[in-house]
């Protein structure tokens, strides 16, 4: 049960070589684990197979014994690395925002998002700001799983503590499983129980 | 041109930027995010700039260059090695002898095969010693047959570091080089800027990965805001919190993962809404009256600057 990848082989073009191959990986609800590898082992595939953005070659992607739902809002919600490829340009913010429903002062409040970005749009405010908006949108659709792919890279380490702080409370509150890829070991050890290796498939 | 190491390679002083705004259909109104900015970069240094997202980093890599958009104004000055830094100097050294790391790996020519835009229009090309580079960075060889949408987020970085230390430049701008790249690379690609430091060129280094920072660079400058609230030696950095002089640096190293983990509370205030005092009194722990009405000027404070009253 929990969120599964299954026997997973995974390639981008049939002349290429496996990018994936046997990776099997569960985590339950209210887990928290890391994923760690050196950068062009997978690592970011692996997230976007698991938040349905991607078909996996072989294998399979269940959440609770069933593969992810086609329609509606994915309960495994996935934060990308680069906010400012992750939001429509043409947008203003509030839109943005409320693609995922309705606007929650709370979480607005948590991240620091002024009012006045709301009416922005995305080119006219930095990175970190941007990612602050990626952060609560996946925050208020109310998913069961948060992918984390590399979130706070990009953001100082004040605002990092800040968002991090937030979402460990949220999904301590929901119960939320979350898997969180990180470079830095210092951050993993400080927001996950567990690491896993996707280079030599282990716990760390 | 005078090559003395005393002189700086750039000298950036009470330098401005605000953007035009409209403000309703007619109104405009401008917007300032960069104010009473001072720095200067010695060659032989890496001079790393630390600070809060949205403190006008990138925006100072954008006005040394002259790239700045359109609606942009900027104030104060810029001279490069001794000259005035007008828009026609900037046009002629950017690319040649100022390169810059774009902060974003967007920058890359989504149609373009990666090897080939990392040579760019040099003649002849320097291939080799671009696939010594890409060797260097663990890059595999295949890697410059490929579109950017093929390489994964530290390939991509990877690729973006490499085009600037391909020149000749004599000042490198590295807008965030590292995120994406795991701890082997970002100390590969570190070691690479010591190294073109240690040729007499010059590298500022604006990054997010302080711990890092504080490792390879000689000063570390501390933005916050729109301005410079810390210029130290990087080992004060090094040393922890007590050798700092400003409190946003002290709070910087407290956030650290291995340092405790702990944000101050607040935010940094919006350009359009700037405190009258100091930019940080709101969320400083020191505060007194003095700081909310009157902006404290840079002091020198044991061989560092600090714009603080209680900084000491």
């Amino acid at each position: 049960m929990g969120l599964e990848a299954k026997n997973i082989r995974f390639r981008y073009d049939r002349r290429q070589n496996w990018i994936l191959e046997d990776c099997n990986l569960t985590v339950n609800k209210g887990d928290r684990l890391a994923l760690f590898a050196p950068s062009g082992y997978g690592k970011t595939t692996l997230a976007m197979l698991l938040a349905g953005y991607l078909q996996p070659t072989e294998g399979e992607i269940l959440l609770d014994g069933a593969p992810l739902p086609l329609k509606g809002v994915c309960p495994v919600q996935l934060i990308c690395q680069h906010p400012e490829k992750a939001i429509n340009p043409r947008w203003r913010l509030k839109k943005v925002l409320e693609e995922s429903g309705e606007l929650r002062e709370d979480v607005l409040d948590a991240f620091g998002i002024e009012r006045g970005w709301l009416e922005r749009f995305p080119r006219e405010l930095s990175g970190g700001e941007l990612q602050r908006f990626c952060v609560a949108r996946a925050l208020m659709s109310g998913a069961d799983y948060l992918i984390c792919d590399e979130i706070s890279t990009m953001l100082d380490v004040i605002t990092q503590a800040q968002i991090w702080n937030v979402v460990l409370s949220e999904a301590e509150k929901r119960n939320m499983g979350i898997i969180a890829v990180t470079h830095n070991r210092h951050l993993a050890n400080r927001i996950c129980s567990k690491v896993y290796d996707l280079s030599t498939k282990t716990f760390l | 041109m005078n090559q003395n190491v005393n002189t700086p390679l750039l000298e950036v002083s009470d330098l401005s930027v605000s953007f035009r705004m409209y403000d309703g259909a007619l109104e405009q109104r401008d917007l300032q995010v960069i104010s009473s900015l001072s720095l200067t970069v010695y060659p032989g240094e890496i001079l790393a700039i630390a600070g809060s997202s949205g403190s006008g980093k990138s925006l100072l890599a954008s006005a040394i260059l002259g790239i700045l958009p359109g609606n942009a104004t900027t104030g104060g000055s810029l001279r490069y090695n001794g000259e005035a830094l007008t828009p026609e100097r900037q046009k002629q050294l950017r690319g040649t002898e100022i390169a810059l790391v774009p902060q974003s790996v967007a920058y890359l020519d989504p149609l373009m095969q990666v090897g080939k835009q990392v040579d760019g229009h040099r003649k002849p090309r320097p291939t080799e010693k671009r696939r010594g580079l890409f060797r260097r960075f663990g890059l595999p060889e295949k890697t410059e047959k490929l579109y950017p949408f093929q390489l994964s987020g530290g390939m991509a970085r990877r690729a973006l570091v490499s085009t600037a230390l391909l020149t000749d430049a004599r000042l490198i701008i590295a807008d965030e080089p590292t995120p994406g790249m795991s701890l082997d690379q970002a100390l590969e690609a570190l070691k690479l800027f010591r190294e073109m430091a240690d040729e007499g060129r010059a590298v500022v280094l604006i990054t997010h990965d302080i711990d890092l920072a504080f490792a390879f660079a000689d000063r570390v400058a501390v933005f916050y805001a729109g301005t410079t609230v810390e210029t130290a030696p990087a080992q004060d950095f090094r040393q922890g919190p007590e050798a700092l002089r400003h409190p946003y640096s002290k709070a910087l190293w407290n956030a650290l993962p291995q340092n405790g983990f702990t944000p101050i509370a607040g935010f940094q205030p919006y350009a359009g809404n700037l405190p009258q005092g100091c930019l940080f009194a709101p969320r400083c722990p020191y505060a007194t009256e003095e700081c909310h009405t009157t902006v404290p000027p840079m002091r020198q404070v044991r061989g560092g600057e600090v714009r603080c009253y209680h900084g000491a």
